[in-house]
């Protein structure tokens, strides 16, 4: 599978940025450089702003350590992992380090946040930023205390030297430093081993949570300005190609603070046939929503129904010249046509609502030429552009003010509700604040798309694996949304990785090909978005479900019979650094959690164990995770009670440990809330759900128990926003065929479905 | 329409349409932007305070008919942020994204006042109404049990 450089470097890219350190205003700044850049004076390259991207940090003359977080924090702690990486190097005092949420600017580089990589990516990267730091630190105090910098140490924010000691806050007061690291000189800097590390793999709280606690912490929804409007979107019939005939609004002019109802010209056309209601209040744009009447000439996927998109990609899958080829190895149809038995299914997953807590809104206005969008986002280098063109401005026009995000889940990947915003403030010439209703959101989010997929197995006469090929197809986000971020398979045809990523499995299965289709008549009707593991989340749902029919074909223990091929060799092996010891380190969690599990042991009756595993979403970025579900079925009703959930994960070196394990408790509960209480359709073009009266997420007394263990390791650290969501939803599936003996091949799996199965055995 | 009422223990007065959710008065003309609006329908408790007391859905909750009334924010629910619910809730590192825990921890105060020692279904009986997105179930119930044992042991603060 490919690698996306463009979102940054991997940890394994070789990056020939060099690091400089200079005193500019109140402290001491330490910094990458951009590339081609001379270094004749760091402090005047610091002065002058030229450094570079993603990482940069200051020490003030008091001893504060700010570090700069190009990331977006949207409950992940994210600050928190990366700073304790570069404190750790630095020998930073943790009490004085501080996060600085930056406001989007080029000389960040590119900025977004997703795919679980910003640990990943800036481990490295981040540790060198510390270490130089340390060094330079270590330099200047021994010359300001007159020792040898060889009898000097750094610890704690302070350079000591037998029974001296000089503070952070003292050097970069009463110093001069001003030094250049080349990119070669980074690359040997003394990194720490993983024993002597005092804050990677630590204990700590999280920096962003005591606001989050009083209330204090800014979304946003909380963002205001002097003098600006409210608005509230009308939501044409269909995502595309709906026009505005004509509006009535004579009932709204009764509401107080109404203003008017502005029809959007949108020369980016992502939001075609919208209006937006006007008003001095929210409230008052709410109620007046309510009574516009607008006129609209529907576009032309204003009747199509969840049905007819799954249809549609079964005829796309039947039909063997449709998709892209990702893996295709030579002799997979021969091991089909020698084959003494095949299996083969169809697998099915609806579409699922990001339906953040927050929901999307944006704060708009221009101020001296600047356009300034005050809302929380995932993707800035994604949406500025398409700003840019929907508001007739050059991109370096555009600021993206950063906020707390109210949930991203990658909704917030997909910067859309800003547009109608920046729209609005520039045909009023006014700030405007713009509020989806939970209603709003729903129907104009970029939603999981349903998805369609068909796997086969080839088995020899000794009940050997001899070839597999898996088929999928869905809305593609990526090929919508950022198509240039679209790799090519080898016969140079882009496809979608997000929509096929966790089906390029380490399973040592002979011939193996992979197809990915895009679904158009999907991506006609909505707008694929990125969500939580994206294409993993259903892949892996049809994966991990047939492997488990795969070995009940052949009469084998799921477990025992995924280990079987779990083989390191070949493609399968690993490599350095990303994937050091390949399938071996699969096999590894697989065993722990059936240890974990009390696999194998008596269980009551219609209560029944299954498992699933996964290596994450990239085979660059591999996150080794297993799972076992423990449910019972009620057979009168069909309803599952999802017990118990056992979790182990191998993500290399573990930054943050309980930051860590709050995300797999959380992907694991979204995978469980997925698969038995979630789940929407497209009626008339439309989700049919859009408020907690009919779409229920998971709450508090759904939860089951759930055991998290981590494999301790200090390989690479890999990514942990979204892998255990892969795993969850088909090993409850295998759990209910263990509990009561029927598959069910479609998620949301409900009650009425579980009960219907039951009774066709009968 | 003028309507006043007490504001985490100040006096405060709105003049806006009688009609107005509380919670629009309170984020938008009192300025308290700690109590969230979510699904706007009373069913996730984002926008949870307290009237006289009593854990409230403020989203459709009409401004006239809190005249009068004493409300309690998450902003006043302490007046250093450090109620023991608050503490727990930074022992027990319960927020994610953090947007549903103001409503959470109003709601949570409620459920310990009326069940000082909750068993696992009193909580899920009256947290059940409080949505997280980001799932930290787990940690909510972790986060109340630790604030019922220290308001035990320090006689309650409420």
């Amino acid at each position: 599978m490919n690698k996306f450089s463009k979102f940054g470097d991997s940890p394994g890219a070789v990056t020939r940025r060099s690091f400089i350190i200079g005193s500019a205003g109140a402290g001491l700044t330490l910094a990458f450089a951009r590339p081609g850049i001379s270094f004749a004076s760091p402090s005047e390259l610091i002065s002058a702003g030229a450094y570079e991207p993603t990482i940069w940090y200051q020490i003030q003359r008091d001893g504060r350590i700010v570090i700069n977080i190009a990331e977006a924090e949207m409950g992940q702690h994210v600050g928190t992992a990366l700073a304790r990486i570069v404190a750790d190097e630095l020998e930073a005092d943790w009490s004085q380090v501080e996060l600085h949420h930056v406001d989007s600017d080029p000389k960040w580089g590119y900025m977004v946040t997703g795919g679980s990589w910003s640990v990943w990516q800036n481990f490295t990267p981040m540790s060198q930023a510390g270490a130089a730091g340390r060094i330079a630190l270590i330099a200047e105090g021994a010359r300001l205390m007159d020792v040898a910098e060889s009898s000097c140490e750094a610890r704690s924010s302070k350079v000591m030297s037998g029974s001296r000691s000089i503070s952070y806050a003292d050097i970069v007061s009463r110093g001069n430093i001003s030094r250049t690291f080349t990119a070669d000189e980074l690359k040997q800097l003394p990194l720490k081993a993983p024993a002597e590390r005092r804050l990677v793999g630590r204990e700590t709280t999280a920096l962003d949570i005591p606001d989050k606690v009083s209330g204090q912490s800014l979304y946003g929804i909380d963002a205001k300005v002097p003098g600006m409007l409210y608005a509230r979107p009308l939501i044409p019939p269909t995502r595309y190609g709906s026009k505005i005939n004509g509006i009535d609004d004579s009932a709204a002019r009764q509401i107080p603070g109404y203003v008017r109802t502005l029809i959007l010209e949108d020369p980016s056309e992502t939001v075609p046939g919208w209006a937006v209601v006007i008003a001095r209040t929210f409230h008052a744009a709410n109620s007046a929503a309510e009574l516009v009447k607008v006129d609209w000439r529907a576009g032309k996927t204003a009747t199509v129904s969840e049905q007819q998109i799954l249809e549609y990609g079964k005829k796309l899958i039947v039909d063997r010249k449709e998709g892209v080829l990702v893996v295709d190895e030579a002799g997979v149809d021969d091991a089909f046509a020698n084959a003494s038995a095949v299996l083969e299914q169809d697998y099915v997953t609806h579409s699922v609502l990001h339906f953040p807590m927050e929901p999307v809104n944006a704060l708009a206005l221009e101020k001296d030429g600047i356009w300034e969008i005050h809302t929380g986002n995932q993707w800035q280098s994604l949406i500025i552009p398409v700003l840019s063109k929907a508001l007739g401005v050059d991109e370096n026009k555009i600021v993206m003010r950063t906020y707390m995000l109210g949930g991203g889940f990658g909704r917030r990947l997909n910067g859309d509700y800003a547009v109608p915003a920046a729209l609005a403030a520039k045909s009023l010439g006014q700030p405007v604040k713009l509020v989806f209703s939970r209603e709003d959101d729903a129907r104009f989010d970029s939603i999981r798309s349903p998805s369609i997929q068909n796997v086969r197995m080839a088995f020899d006469s000794d009940g050997r694996v001899t070839g597999m090929e898996h088929h999928a197809t869905a809305g593609w986000p990526t090929q919508v949304m950022a198509p240039f971020f679209m790799p090519k398979n080898k016969e140079g045809e882009s496809y979608d990785p997000f929509a096929i990523q966790g089906a390029d499995h380490w399973y040592s299965v002979g011939a193996h090909r992979l197809r990915a289709i895009s679904n158009d008549l999907a991506n006609d009707t909505f707008r694929p978005g990125w969500l939580r593991s994206v294409g993993s989340g259903w892949v892996n749902f049809a994966l991990e479900s047939f492997m488990d029919e795969a070995a009940y074909q052949l009469d084998q223990d799921p477990i025992e019979f995924r280990l079987g091929l779990l083989k390191t060799e070949g493609k399968n092996a690993g490599a350095s650094p990303n994937s050091v010891g390949g399938a071996a380190r699969q096999a590894n969690v697989l065993r722990r959690v059936r240890e974990l599990s009390g696999w194998g042991e008596p269980l009551p009756e219609n209560t029944g164990v299954g498992v699933a595993t996964s290596y994450g979403q990239e085979r660059d970025m591999p996150t080794w995770t297993s799972c076992v579900a423990r449910v019972d079925v009620d057979r009168d009703t069909g309803r599952v009670r999802l017990h118990h959930l056992y979790i182990v994960t191998d993500a290399g070196t573990i930054v943050h440990p309980d930051g860590a394990k709050a995300q797999v408790e959380g992907a694991s509960l979204w995978g469980a809330s997925m698969a038995l209480h979630e789940g929407t359709e497209i009626v008339n073009g439309q989700v049919r759900d859009t408020n907690l009266n009919t779409y229920t997420p998971m709450r508090m007394f759904d939860v089951p128990t759930i055991d998290v263990v981590f494999i301790d390791s200090t390989e690479i650290s890999m990514g942990l926003g979204e892998p255990a969501t892969t795993v969850v939803g088909p090993a409850i599936a295998n759990a209910i065929f263990d509990a009561v003996g029927v598959r069910l091949r479609t998620i949301p799996i409900r009650a009425e479905a579980v009960l219907a199965a039951l009774n066709a055995l009968t | 329409m003028i309507i006043e009422f007490e504001l985490n223990g100040d006096q405060a007065t709105v003049d806006i349409p009688s009609d107005t959710p509380l919670l629009w008065a309170i984020r938008d003309h009192l300025g308290l932007t700690g109590t969230k609006f979510s699904c706007g329908i009373g069913m996730c408790g984002a926008c949870t305070v307290h009237v006289n007391g009593r854990a409230t859905r403020a989203c459709i909750t009409p401004v006239s008919t809190v005249k009068g009334s004493s409300i309690t924010t998450i902003e006043g629910l302490d007046p250093t942020g450090d109620h023991p619910l608050q503490r727990a809730w930074i022992e027990a590192q319960a927020p994610q994204c953090g947007y549903c825990q103001p409503g959470q921890i109003m709601q949570a105060a409620n459920l310990l006042s009326d069940f000082p020692e909750p068993s696992d279904e009193q909580i899920n009986a009256v947290m059940g109404g409080n949505l997280c997105r980001c799932m930290a179930y787990i940690r909510i119930r972790e986060a109340i049990k630790l604030a019922a044992i220290e308001m035990k042991e320090g006689g309650g603060d409420e």
